[in-house]
């Protein structure tokens, strides 16, 4: 007989049986074999945190040197390398990543899901962005940093002016965080698609799925770009092609293509999460459901069409036919029109409902008024004449530093302490987190605002010193101090959540008040995340039942891993499907992967040898491991 | 636990398996495809902006690309369609006989394929460090061969594990069928490459 949740079966047994089931084992193999998105979202979360700590220096290092005139802290090689780092580890190892860490930790929560979708495809995924990001730091340690900036132009990047590796270990660091990228993908699109809770039609969907929906497709047609440029690249660097190559025929104007088609998509990638989040805190916030949410999802699906038109506005300094100038500013123009809508529909939610301003509420408001001025700046270097003139100067810096912080880390930290209770069952200091996000403000501003002035008396960026007398020289120091600000609030931000994780107060499971389903769970969730199949009615779940019983629909088993898959527009009822457990293989398989991609860089025939382990790494993953595995009722004879 | 609960309905009767896009497995097929026809998509484009820059494509004295070899891929490939699709609704009909049957072929039809490849790589007239005609042409090769040993040894395990208790199961006729699905997607996107290896170069 099997044993399903049920009337029958609910309450403390239920939870203890549930709990035996989806638990990993202890111990070391154990904690390297989870595929429980709760923690693997964790992980990602905390080593994205690191990066960004770390390119945060680099970054407190450059400020420091460029503080004042023809200072001789750093070399110009040694600048070469940290500018490139901290470009290639915010992008590439910070900004995409922890995304997508809080979406795998939450998407299946806000869906109402028992796990994600391909749980050790998402395992797999955390380890091959780890190994990328070490592989990287260690090249940098080593004194085989990349020094070609985050976009990697060639021909700098080729053969002819990068001798050595150091071109390479930013590629390659590329390929990791790209299988990463698309693995998460496709754990993410096939959660929201398959298992969202009964009643969840795509029209109640929360706004963050939508945007991780969005975004999870971009990530599939933007990413293969930037791996095959970069397979391009290795290859002219270490077999001879000659893709890149002027001297023989090839294009150094197909690199910004290709990586431009992926880039400019990126910076979306990197955005769109980021107004999911504030449309969770919005609505939360203001105690009512979003203004617009036809808008709203309209908008999100347009961006992320119109992201794949854009890419040539970073190459209008290339010299294009006038028609493509022409184009590329108008498509550029447009797609301020759903960003502008998304704010508009913030403020209406805002105006139209009870707005409370807690911390990460203030982060929402700090986020409008950023991103309104990166936003702006953005029009105006869409405009080619503008363009010709600001390329390649502070004026860019500052824009994308609004765009980028103001867009997405605001948000971020806005929703760090939102869903921390969550996360962690403790609430995060109210006080602290004033002061956080008040000196963050103010010195985020204090740092990038001068930069638009910097960049407009024509300082070009990517210089490791200026001389003196150019009129450079406050608005520099006005910029380092400003950075060491927000080295200071990052800092506060960092004491509170520790603090907060050992002694906040308790959060019980919906402290603010939230509709959405995550806040249905006891925080933090079990590793079944709900006892029961939660079933929705309409966009508001939590509000409809007013802290009444919840609807569950119930029939799983309890000593088998099992999900509940559901029809993809009206998420009726269909399917009962076997969830993967934890398995040890996708870190074996990682391990074999990273030792191909790394061998690769010295020679082409680690491909060839290095595939072998990867094949029988990737078998053993996929082989049933017990007599009949959960799903393989034997159907015929 | 958390708040309390109103039971609506009992989903236990629901089926564990399901062919096509109700099945979590088919959507991971097709997300792949997509995957992949972006990155073929995207070596097109190249290919293209490459070309843009040559008078001639092929640069003389360089020949276009010898077609025997590749002609002859492209029809095993088309003629694996048959016994694909035929295995493809045994799997679905979830007969494990056919099934056993055809799996070896396909797997063998894949080897001879990939035989096949190793000649077309020897007529291609040009090597990839000659010129970046060269260069995309080997790339268009070499990913789609990428490709097709891919689905070549994901076809073994696959006809291996049908001969295990594995086999006859629900779970495993549904990979058999999405395995199925990819072959055609292999195929599918080889019909542009052929064109843009073998016949561009001779327009």
């Amino acid at each position: 007989m099997i044993a399903r949740d049920g009337p029958e079966l609910q309450g403390a047994e239920l939870h203890d049986r549930l709990a035996r089931t989806w638990s990993r084992k202890p111990g070391l193999i154990g904690w390297l074999s989870t595929v429980d998105h709760k923690e693997v979202g964790r992980r990602y979360a905390v080593t994205a945190f690191i990066f960004f700590a770390l390119a945060g220096v680099l970054a407190l290092i450059m400020r420091t040197q460029l503080a004042t005139p023809e200072s001789g802290l750093i070399s110009a090689d040694r600048y070469n390398q940290i500018f490139t780092m901290h470009g290639s580890t915010m992008m590439f190892l910070f900004a995409v990543p922890v995304m997508d860490a809080i979406a795998i930790y939450l998407i299946p929560l806000m869906v109402g899901a028992r796990t994600i979708a391909f749980p050790r495809l998402h395992a797999f995924s955390y380890y091959m962005y780890l190994g990328g990001g070490l592989m990287l730091w260690i090249a940098f340690a080593l004194n085989i940093g990349p020094d070609i900036g985050w976009f990697a132009y060639t021909p700098l990047s080729g053969p002819e002016y990068d001798p050595g590796k150091r071109a390479d270990m930013w590629a390659q660091m590329i390929t990791f965080t790209e299988v990463a990228a698309l693995a998460l993908s496709a754990s993410i699109i096939g959660t929201i698609f398959k298992l969202r809770a009964p009643g969840m039609r795509l029209d109640r969907m929360p706004l963050f799925a939508w945007a991780m929906l969005v975004v999870s497709f971009m990530v599939i047609f933007a990413m293969p770009a930037i791996a095959l440029a970069s397979a391009f690249l290795i290859s002219d660097r270490l077999v001879g092609t000659q893709f890149f190559n002027p001297a023989e025929g090839g294009d150094p104007i197909l690199w910004q293509h290709m990586f431009w088609f992926f880039g400019h998509p990126e910076v979306y990638i990197i955005f769109l999460p980021a107004t999911g989040f504030v449309s969770q805190i919005t609505e939360t916030f203001s105690g009512r459901s979003i203004f617009g949410y036809p808008f709203m999802v309209l908008a999100l699906v347009a961006t992320g069409l119109l992201a794949f038109g854009l890419w040539v506005h970073h190459m209008f300094a290339t010299g294009l036919p006038r028609l493509g100038y022409a184009f590329y500013t108008a498509a550029s123009m447009t797609v301020a029109i759903p960003s502008g809508i998304q704010i508009f529909c913030w403020i209406a939610t805002m105006w139209s409902g009870r707005p409370r301003f807690a911390v990460p509420m203030l982060y929402v408001v700090g986020f409008i008024i950023t991103f309104v001025i990166g936003g702006l700046s953005g029009v105006m270097v869409a405009s080619v004449p503008l363009d010709l003139q600001m390329h390649d100067t502070y004026f860019v810096v500052a824009h994308f530093h609004y765009v980028l912080i103001g867009g997405a880390v605001f948000p971020l930290l806005g929703v760090v302490t939102y869903w921390f209770p969550k996360i962690t069952g403790r609430m995060m200091s109210e006080r602290l987190g004033r002061w956080g996000f008040g000196l963050l403000f103010a010195a985020f501003n204090l740092t990038f605002m001068p930069m638009h002035w910097t960049g407009l008396m024509g300082m070009p960026r990517r210089v490791y010193t200026y001389p003196a007398g150019m009129g450079w020289d406050v608005l520099n120091l006005v910029s380092t101090i400003g950075a060491f600000g927000i080295a200071v609030a990052v800092i506060l931000f960092l004491v509170n959540v520790f603090t907060s994780y050992w002694k906040g107060e308790p959060a019980g499971p919906n402290p603010w008040g939230g509709t959405s389903l995550e806040w249905a769970t006891t925080s933090p969730p079990p590793p079944y995340n709900f006892a029961h199949v939660p079933v929705v009615e309409s966009r508001t779940p939590l509000w409809d039942v007013d802290g009444g019983p919840l609807p569950v629909m119930t029939g799983l088993q309890v000593d088998e891993r099992e999900t509940l898959m559901t029809t993809l527009i009206d998420a009726e009822p269909d399917v009962l499907e076997a969830s993967a457990e934890p398995s040890i293989w996708p870190l074996v398989a990682a391990i074999v992967t990273a030792i191909l991609f790394v061998g690769s860089v010295f020679t082409p025939w680690a491909i060839v040898w290095g595939s072998i382990p990867v094949a029988i790494a990737l078998i053993a993953w996929f082989w049933p491991k017990k007599a009949l595995e959960p799903g393989e009722e034997p159907v015929s004879a | 636990m958390s708040a309390p609960h109103r039971f609506v309905r009992d989903v236990s009767a629901l089926p564990t398996h399901a062919f096509g896009n109700r099945s979590l497995t088919w959507w991971g097929v097709i997300l792949f495809m997509l995957m992949e026809g972006a990155g073929f998509a995207l070596a097109g484009g190249a290919y293209f902006i490459l070309k843009s820059h040559q008078g001639d494509w092929p640069p003389s004295p360089i020949l276009p690309p010898d077609l025997l070899a590749g002609t002859l891929f492209t029809l095993v490939m088309l003629a694996s369609e048959i016994p694909n699709t035929i295995v493809k609704k045994k799997a679905e009909a979830e007969e494990i006989a056919p099934v056993r049957l055809l799996l070896p072929i396909i797997a063998a039809i894949g080897g001879l394929l990939l035989v096949i490849r190793a000649f077309e790589f020897g007529s291609l007239n040009v090597l990839w460090t000659d010129n970046p005609y060269g260069s995309i042409v080997w790339a268009l090769l070499v990913l789609h061969t990428t490709h097709i040993v891919t689905d070549w040894v994901d076809t073994l395990v696959l006809t291996a594990l049908m001969f295990t208790r594995h086999g006859p199961t629900g779970k495993r006729f549904v990979d058999v069928s999405e395995n199925s699905l990819y072959w055609r997607f292999v195929w599918l996107t080889w019909l542009p490459i052929y064109l843009l290896i073998y016949w561009v170069p001779r327009w």
